[in-house]
């Protein structure tokens, strides 16, 4: 069966997108890329320190690979939307993720200051998928605003605790006519499965695999997980009972 | 001269381009991205650009990221 994602007129061939910070080492990246199936890499757009060799890390990013630099640093949409526009100037293509945060402790998206950047950016040609604390009224205006996808945060960002924004999330899945992409928070591969039979398109990973103790090996059982899940959503689960129901026939025992 | 360079002023005591001030800096110049004035000034202008007094340039570059 055919169940392929299609973003901003891409159709991609794995739904787990992976994000590249917090790597032990820039070098492993490829085949961390190369195990998990990820097709869409995320990238962030800084300074350059004059004081220290810091390397390039588009030279560990396969070519056939989407790049989605993200807005990370901007505060206001005013600075998100520069950013995109020095990524998509440095040659990385019109993927935007936008990413608009203006609290350090616990890294919560402006929803507000997301949707403005989307609205210009859209208009501009991106494909914007914006990063967003998981709210009906804002996916719909982000909807109208131009978003390609809608990525609602599962925990905060780089927390690994799971997917505590479920019922939010099953909302936007249930109502929003756009891919709903689970970013952020997400620890385990098993809560990447879940994301998946709630119903989520993909899910964005980072932390979860940069930080384990073999980030290839982990990056494999995300994708794997990823795979379970669809499969899971696409073949509709069971109902939940509250009371047991045999699974075994209950007449004809042996001695009856 | 004063400039600013990545959010510090710095003193450039005779006039350069931009690419002879990314030269000095001991920049890898095929593997970045320059903002000069808010606008991002392409590649091939970066030799015929002379720095003036009070210009604002930003160099990057992509690293890792979520």
């Amino acid at each position: 069966m055919q169940d392929k994602l299609t973003i901003g007129g891409i159709e991609l061939g794995s739904r787990l997108l992976l994000g590249t910070g917090k790597f032990p080492s820039n070098a492993i990246i490829p085949q961390v890329i190369k195990s998990s199936g990820a097709k869409v890499i995320t990238v962030a757009l800084r300074r350059i320190d004059f004081d220290s060799e810091d390397e390039n890390i588009l030279k560990h990013i396969p070519k056939d690979c989407i790049l989605m630099p993200n807005t990370s640093g901007a505060r206001n949409a005013d600075e998100a939307v520069r950013i995109a526009r020095i990524a998509r100037a440095a040659g990385c293509g019109n993927w935007i993720k936008i990413e608009v945060i203006s609290d350090n402790k616990y890294l919560l998206p402006d929803n507000f200051e997301t949707i403005r950047a989307t609205e210009i950016l859209a208009k501009e040609g991106f494909t914007v998928l914006p990063y967003m604390s998981p709210d009906l009224m804002t996916a719909r205006r982000l909807k109208d605003a131009g978003a390609s996808a809608v990525m609602p945060l599962g925990a905060p960002i780089g927390t690994n605790k799971g997917l505590r924004t479920r019922e939010l999330v099953k909302i936007l899945i249930d109502e929003i006519d756009l891919p709903i992409i689970v970013d952020a928070g997400l620890g385990r591969p098993s809560e990447a499965a879940e994301a998946m039979e709630l119903g989520a398109a993909a899910v964005l990973v980072n932390t979860a695999i940069a930080t384990s103790d073999d980030p290839i090996s982990m990056g494999e059982a995300f994708g794997l997980a990823v795979l379970a899940g669809r499969k899971a959503f696409l073949s509709g689960a069971g109902a939940v009972k509250d009371f047991a129901e045999a699974s075994s026939p209950l007449t004809g025992f042996l001695g009856t | 001269m004063n400039i600013t360079l990545n959010g510090n002023r710095v003193e450039i005591e005779k006039p350069v381009t931009l690419m002879e001030l990314l030269e000095l800096k001991g920049i890898e110049v095929e593997k970045i991205i320059v903002e000069y004035n808010y606008d991002i000034l392409m590649r091939d202008d970066w030799k015929i650009t002379a720095l003036k007094e009070n210009d604002n340039i930003e160099v990057l570059r992509f690293v890792g990221g979520g």
